[in-house]
């Protein structure tokens, strides 16, 4: 039998509000505002896999990962994790304990790191907090271990962060994820900030630390080929909703929503010197005022009546009509298509 | 044989700081042939933008070109006076940046932004500049332009802005566009819109593109060359398909194994150890030397200058038959 997932997150949904403030409300009668950042996201992430997250900007990825770790309490749903409820109102102390191993990395190593602390009280701060290891020179002796690990000398902790290129300060923050002794990380862009030789080393380095420590990670990204190289599993998210979840190889050969088909048709990559692309439809539209039914129908060729009045439900890894009636084209993604570069008419 | 639209021989441009002269571009040459497009790519730090800003002017103090020469179409124009400069800049070279909205003026609306720089560099009346402000937009994919183009900047989305700026280097029909990572603030799915509108727009116009970008996929599928740059130099220079495919200069080599692709790596991906040399610390000889498995004696002291040793010109030592015969790796 299958062991139960670490990570459970069940028809999670946030809406933030955005009305204008009270006072034009009222003198302008304008009315309140809510945007639907992420709606029925529900997913599963199995111990020692990598769960990833990829969609435009917009899309609610993020707004996801900071329900995960907690940072966002949701507005309905529920995120389980190594079988403790993390949402629900019992049990303080067992998510105290399950909260310890989990842990994020953030995209801009700049702004994650205190400027005005040295490295090595940075790396041990969550010894610290939850008073993980005592005495001074145990806490030092782990803080080099750790600073070790992700491929630093024991010695640079008594810098501060400024002494640090960018892929360096990214392995402090892993280095400091990894403190608390952390089994699930989650990661929010962690190499968008970075030039690509130093993404490789971080990425390299991300994936040793998984196999030796057997780590769990759910990996944010916009970048598609990142998320073909770090993932097991991805979900593609558009306008707050999962629109298809699925295995790297699978999701990558033989797209099922047209979304991730357009999405792997518009990256540009190294193989296709020469390309002729595959005009794109449109733009992602306003989350305040997203359209009815599947929220893709502007942009997506097959769309029909249905897919105007009734939001699809995720079934088989894919959200779409147009799948489960059978009527849009299936097969590898038209990577090689020669075809004329129209521009579509913008919405 | 006809001259190059656009030569740039030597180009050295230092800033004059407390702690130093630092030397951002050393020796930089290339060309740009009429109606091509010349992708310059490098990591941070390796001078592509200062190039970019070089040809056209836009070093400011206290930067300065301190050797070498940009010709346009044969003619100077590196020493050209601010006046005289500033008739060449917009009108024979467009600009478009990275951030679409500061290059916007946010309190104009659009449509006055096109028909100024149209009227500042043509002789057409206001209402003939206000129809060619239009079919400007519809050319670069706006729709229902004759309303659009009475809308502020701030009413526009991150794509539609990019193609106002687009407009806006084309207004004068230039001869020269250059684009300094026209897509990296935009989404995938936009980005390929403005690929494809600025491919098109210099396909039609006849006009070359230097573009500057770090993403080499964006480079793979839009320039016909490519100049890769490292620590203010240019390392390696050819078709793109030549330097993708079959990259000569270690560094290159790396890089290109570097980027994840779509169609899957597994394992590793290719890692060059440490990181960009600052201005203030270019090693001498090649400045990729101490990261470079492949330095051998010549590397640490001896510059190697940009050479057609194999299928394109590189400057690497290992491709140099002058020194000892070392196994190449190709």
């Amino acid at each position: 039998m299958k062991p139960a997932p670490l990570v459970e997150v069940r028809g999670l949904r946030r809406v933030f509000d955005v009305s204008p403030p009270l006072l034009n409300r009222i003198v302008e009668g304008k009315p309140r505002q809510f945007l639907t950042a992420v709606d029925e996201v529900s997913l599963t992430i199995d111990r020692g896999e990598t769960f990833a997250l990829v969609g435009e900007s917009g899309s609610g990825k993020s707004t996801v990962a900071r329900m995960v770790v907690g940072l966002l309490p949701p507005s309905a749903g529920e995120v389980t994790i190594a079988g403790v409820s993390m949402t629900g109102r019992a049990a303080a102390n067992e998510r105290r304990r399950v909260r310890r191993r989990m842990q994020m990395i953030f995209q801009d190593p700049y702004a994650s790191l205190n400027p005005r602390w040295r490295v090595d009280r940075i790396v041990a701060e969550p010894i610290r907090a939850f008073n993980l290891i005592q005495g001074e020179a145990a806490i030092r002796a782990r803080v080099g271990e750790l600073l070790g690990f992700v491929g630093l000398h024991p010695a640079d902790g008594v810098k501060y962060p400024h002494e640090f290129s960018g892929g360096q300060r990214q392995r402090i923050a892993i280095a400091r994820a990894l403190a608390s002794d952390a089994e699930f990380i989650v990661c929010d862009e962690p190499t968008s900030a970075l030039d690509v030789s130093v993404q490789a080393q971080i990425l390299n380095l991300m994936r040793d630390l998984q196999d030796r420590l057997g780590l769990t990670y759910l990996f944010i990204s916009h970048n598609l080929a990142v998320v073909r190289h770090m993932a097991s599993r991805i979900g593609v998210m558009y306008l707050g909703r999962v629109v298809e979840i699925g295995d790297g190889r699978g999701l990558f050969t033989a797209p099922k929503h047209p979304y991730t088909r357009m999405l792997l048709d518009a990256v540009p990559d190294l193989a296709h010197v020469g390309r002729r692309r595959e005009p794109v439809r449109g733009e992602i539209p306003n989350p305040i005022d997203p359209p009815s039914g599947c929220t893709f129908n502007p942009r997506c060729p097959y769309a029909n009546e249905r897919c105007r009045a009734e939001v699809p439900a995720l079934l088989e890894g894919v959200a779409c009509h147009g799948y489960h009636e059978r009527r849009i084209p299936t097969g590898p993604p038209a990577l090689a298509i020669d075809a004329p570069a129209i521009e579509a008419p913008a919405a | 044989m006809t001259t190059p639209l656009l030569q740039v021989r030597d180009l050295t441009v230092e800033f004059v700081t407390r702690r130093g002269v630092l030397r951002a571009l050393d020796r930089v040459s290339f060309d740009i042939a009429r109606g091509e497009v010349l992708g310059v790519v490098g990591e941070s730090g390796a001078g592509k933008s200062v190039t970019g800003s070089a040809v056209i002017g836009l070093i400011d103090p206290p930067g300065r070109i301190a050797g070498g020469e940009v010709l346009l179409a044969g003619e100077r124009v590196d020493n050209l006076p601010p006046e005289e400069l500033r008739r060449v800049r917009g009108k024979r070279i467009g600009m478009i940046f990275q951030d679409p909205l500061t290059s916007l003026n946010p309190l104009y609306r659009i449509g006055d932004q096109l028909v100024e720089t149209i009227r500042t560099h043509t002789t057409l009346s206001a209402s003939a500049a206000r129809k060619r402000a239009v079919d400007l937009l519809a050319e670069v994919g706006i729709s229902a332009p004759e309303k659009r183009i009475d809308s502020y900047p701030h009413q526009f989305s991150g794509g539609m802005r990019q193609r106002v700026v687009i407009a806006l280097a084309l207004c004068a029909e230039p001869e020269l566009v250059i684009a300094d990572e026209p897509t990296t603030a935009l989404d995938v799915s936009v980005q390929a819109q403005i690929i494809t509108v600025l491919k098109r727009m210099c396909r039609d116009h006849g006009t070359a593109v230097m573009l500057v970008t770090h993403d080499m996929g964006v480079i793979a599928e839009t320039a016909d060359r490519v100049a890769v740059m490292y620590a203010g130099r240019v390392i390696e220079i050819g078709r793109v398909a030549d330097v993708v495919g079959h990259p000569l200069h270690p560094y290159s080599q790396g890089l290109m194994g570097a980027i994840p692709t779509l169609t899957g790596t597994e394992g590793r991906l290719a890692q060059i150890p440490g990181s960009m040399p600052r201005l203030s610390a270019i090693p001498p000889g090649c400045p990729f030397n101490p990261r470079c498995a492949k330095a051998y004696a010549p590397c640490p002291t001896v510059r190697p200058d940009l050479t057609a040793f194999d299928r394109h010109p590189v400057a690497c030592h290992l491709y140099d038959p002058a020194y000892a015969p070392r196994e190449v790796a190709a």
